[in-house]
């Protein structure tokens, strides 16, 4: 029944998005006709019992408001029921079948329900109607006629991806006869960093369909400005925060369950996720200049759309599977088209509408190329491109299949495209803040960022003599990541720090957060040691600082797996050794095994160690790598994170009271 | 002007989806292919696999008769599915030459009791040192080789029913 209930609530929330969309249609046409005569308009507002223009608009949002919140409140009771099914094991739902298995720890049964094709679909409508109803419920700035058609546009998305889940993805689906068990869900997904990974990047993800609606419905009413920015801004930092967080946490995750020492691979689903966080953190950037100098309008208007397309692109490359990825997902064609067509519908229908509308839209104000706004535009030109860059090096696989040509790009692609260019980037971001809005002096501008280019250039200078033989880009992205860090701080100097605005403290922490992350980068590529050994029980191995013995080999069996776990002794000069347990484990359900990293925290670095085989000679493969400062990677992106929060906080505070002494 | 940028993006929106459907609709080969079709055969030697049947030498491809070179081993299960059409290869008259990779002799001898002896002679190839020199990335892969010892087509995985009379008539073609 609860499975049945689901689908019920499903085909409810999707009949309200239509009726959402319908609503909101009349609504915008409505009162665009009483825009458009005047005189008329003029002779309804005489009479209060007709309305005007205003009421009218307000009639409708006051219908559309609570639809999109019934709509939102079923989607979720959806994904609830899903959990549900999945909590009690009920085999009689094919999911449940195939991911799951009865003997699984609970967290991982929660969590397996976005852990498959339908499961995450439901998430990413699930978030999709939750952002809609959260834009009908705390949305009070906004022009009243864009928000309507704001809400109607979240609507028509919605409309989609529900015909999508109900017609070619149903997660309720009966299965019959129902096993006596599941088929498991993947070891490597079984991993407290799976329950929180996806539904963080999701928010994200699909977070950012917010932007898109909100400029869609600009372009309908032709309405952007300063006002349209300053209510879209909290919208596009929250989803963007959540983005960040689920990239950060994803990298960490992959990092120590993979097993494979590394932190980031430019898997084709890493790239999905960085492209939309690449386009909405141009977009946080210039829609701050249409708030603040009412400038790049129509660029803002793009960015929006764009952003919130590379969600929906990359959902597909990753849901279609016409990518090969190690995240393995079903193949399905079929399912893959039907996405396609969505993809037309959104992007093609935007982006048409912005080739016919955005030029109706008056220029914005304009401004020097020595400025902050100019910064700000440099900013998103090389965002773009580095955007460009991930998008072409993700899809250049299929291009060359079409020619015939089978290949995969990797690392030495992007690192020598897009890292360069995002040095460039960074060293931008020193200069850009401590520059004046509007216009400023070339010369004012280098006096200030003096000292970090001296710090960073005192910091070129001691690595090249005392690490002689570093590369290129490791070099410059550490010296760099010291100059940024010490230019990040640089706008609170000569200020009243109890008067700072809070969004300001925003900017500074993730400007040093990207600063932050940017040196572990580096410090990782440069200073990382790692040895491959076979090694005999009691025998000692180097590796960077660590002195590692094998003392001994155990089993050890947890609540679904079996597991070899080796007993490793670790010294650090004279300190006291301490135990480090990696394992390599068994799954039975489904027949798998996985490396258990065992990894040691210090200040300075991780200790980062790997069990592998017995060989026969009766050795056990050790694998142990010395990764100097490489927790300063997602250290940086948790920075950047609370940055993005604290900026939203103080946004949201000062608009707050700009309302409320609006309305007193 | 101006008006015609406004429409690049979807422009480039047509652009990237043109890519992306091509990609759907034709379905991805994640075969690898050997880079040595086209070639002579690299030069080995393998001792014999089993008593009674002799080793396989390059050497042997250049008597002017083509044959099917199979790569299996007794712990593959898709050569035990592709061992009847492996039979029927050779009762239509396909000389079938086999390397048998990284097995013993005693497991081989028994696959072929189990499964029968389609194969004029079998090379042991223990380290899949031949079977990386043809390129080959895995068990089963058959070579058809014509007259002069040279690779004219490789086929990946088990060979299937309906792919015999393609084979057949491709070492037909190698005689010619």
């Amino acid at each position: 029944m609860i499975a049945e209930a689901g689908l019920a609530a499903l085909w409810f929330a999707a009949a309200l998005a239509l009726l959402q969309l319908v609503l909101a249609a009349i609504g915008v046409r409505r009162s665009a006709a009483d825009r458009a005569e005047p005189a008329g308009a003029h002779l309804q507002s005489v009479d209060p019992s007709i309305g005007s223009t205003r009421t009218r608009v307000e009639d409708f949002l006051a219908a559309v408001r609570p639809v999109a919140v019934v709509q939102g409140a079923l989607v979720i009771f959806a994904m609830l029921l899903l959990i549900a099914v999945f909590v009690r094991s009920d085999m009689s739902v094919r999911l449940v079948a195939e991911d799951s298995s009865a003997a699984k720890p609970l967290i991982y049964k929660i969590a397996g329900a976005w852990g498959n094709h339908e499961g995450s679909m439901l998430l990413w409508v699930t978030i999709l109607g939750l952002a809609g109803a959260a834009v009908a419920l705390f949305e009070r700035t906004l022009d009243r006629r864009t928000l309507v058609a704001t809400l109607g546009a979240q609507a028509a998305i919605a409309l989609g991806f529900y015909a999508f889940l109900l017609f070619s993805s149903n997660p309720f689906a009966r299965l019959s006869p129902a096993p006596a068990d599941g088929q498991g869900l993947n070891p490597l997904l079984q991993d407290p960093g799976l329950a929180f990974h996806p539904p963080t990047l999701y928010i994200g993800y699909v977070g950012i369909s917010v932007a898109f609606s909100f400029a869609v419905g600009a372009m309908l009413t032709r309405d952007v400005g300063p006002a349209f920015a300053r209510a879209m801004r909290p919208w596009v930092l929250g989803a963007w925060i959540f983005l960040t967080i689920g990239i950060t946490a994803g990298s960490y995750w992959a990092y120590y369950e993979l097993g494979w020492g590394g932190w980031w691979f430019w898997d084709p689903v890493e790239n999905a996720s960085l492209m939309p966080w690449l386009a909405a953190t141009a977009l946080l950037h210039s829609v701050t200049v249409l708030a603040t100098r009412d400038g790049l309008r129509a660029w803002t208007i793009m960015l929006a759309v764009v952003a919130f397309s590379m969600s929906m692109v990359g959902t597909f490359l990753v849901r279609s599977g016409i990518l090969t990825s190690v995240h393995a997902f079903a193949i399905d064609p079929k399912r893959g088209a039907f996405i396609l067509a969505l993809l037309v519908i959104y992007i093609g229908g935007a982006l048409a509408l912005f080739g016919a509308r955005v030029g109706t839209i008056r220029q914005g104000n304009t401004f020097e190329p020595v400025s902050r706004e100019g910064a700000l535009v440099v900013n998103n030109l090389l965002l773009s491109v580095i955007l460009g860059i991930v998008l072409i090096g993700t899809l250049y696989p299929i291009i060359a299949a079409a020619f015939g040509t089978q290949l995969s790009v990797g690392h030495p692609f992007f690192d020598s495209t897009a890292g360069p260019i995002a040095l460039v980037l960074v060293a931008l971001m020193a200069v850009g803040p401590l520059l004046r809005w509007r216009r400023d002096r070339v010369g004012a501008g280098l006096r200030r960022v003096a000292i970090p280019a001296a710090v960073s250039l005192a910091a070129l200078v001691v690595l090249l003599v005392f690490a002689p033989g570093i590369r290129a880009l490791p070099l410059i992205g550490l010296a760099l990541g010291l100059g940024v860090a010490v230019a990040s701080i640089a706008p609170l100097w000569g200020r009243d720090l109890r008067r700072t605005p809070l969004f300001t403290y925003g900017m500074v922490v993730a400007h040093l957060g990207i600063a932050v992350s940017l040196a572990g980068m580096a410090s990782e590529s440069a200073f990382s040691r790692e040895t491959l050994v076979a090694t005999r029980i009691g025998e000692a191995q180097r590796v960077g600082p660590y002195q590692v013995t094998l003392i001994g080999i155990r089993p050890v069996v947890g609540v679904n797996w079996s597991a070899i776990e080796g007993v490793l002794s670790v010294r650090r000069g004279e300190a006291a050794p301490f135990l480090l347990r990696p394992q390599s484990r068994f799954f039975s359900t489904p027949p798998q095994e996985t490396n258990e990293s065992a990894i040691r925290t210090a200040l300075d670095g991780q200790l980062y160690t790997v069990l592998g085989n017995r060989d026969d000679a009766g050795r056990w493969q050790l694998r142990l790598w010395w990764k100097p400062f490489v927790t300063l990677i997602w250290a940086g992106g948790a920075l950047v994170a609370i940055g993005g929060a604290l900026s939203l906080l103080g946004r949201v505070r000062r608009e707050r009271r700009a309302t409320r002494r609006e309305e007193a | 002007m101006k008006r015609l940028m406004l429409w690049l993006p979807l422009a480039g929106f047509a652009l990237l989806f043109a890519v992306v459907a091509s990609g759907l609709f034709r379905p991805s080969d994640n075969l690898v292919h050997s880079q040595m079709v086209g070639k002579q055969l690299p030069k080995f030697s393998l001792p014999p696999m089993v008593a009674g049947k002799p080793g396989l030498g390059s050497a042997m491809f250049a008597d002017g008769k083509p044959k099917l070179l199979n790569v299996f081993a007794s712990w593959c299960i898709p050569c035990m599915a592709e061992s009847p059409q492996l039979m029927a290869l050779k009762r239509q008259g396909v000389a079938i030459d086999a390397i048998a990779v990284r097995d013993t002799p005693e497991n081989i001898a028994a696959f072929l009791k189990r499964f029968g002896d389609p194969y004029e002679r079998i090379g042991d190839d223990r380290q899949s040192a031949v079977q990386l020199a043809l390129g080959s990335s895995g068990v089963p892969e058959t070579y058809v080789i014509d007259g002069e010892g040279r690779i004219v087509e490789q086929h990946i995985g088990d060979i299937r029913a309906e792919d015999v009379p393609e084979i057949v008539a491709a070492v037909r073609k190698a005689g010619r």
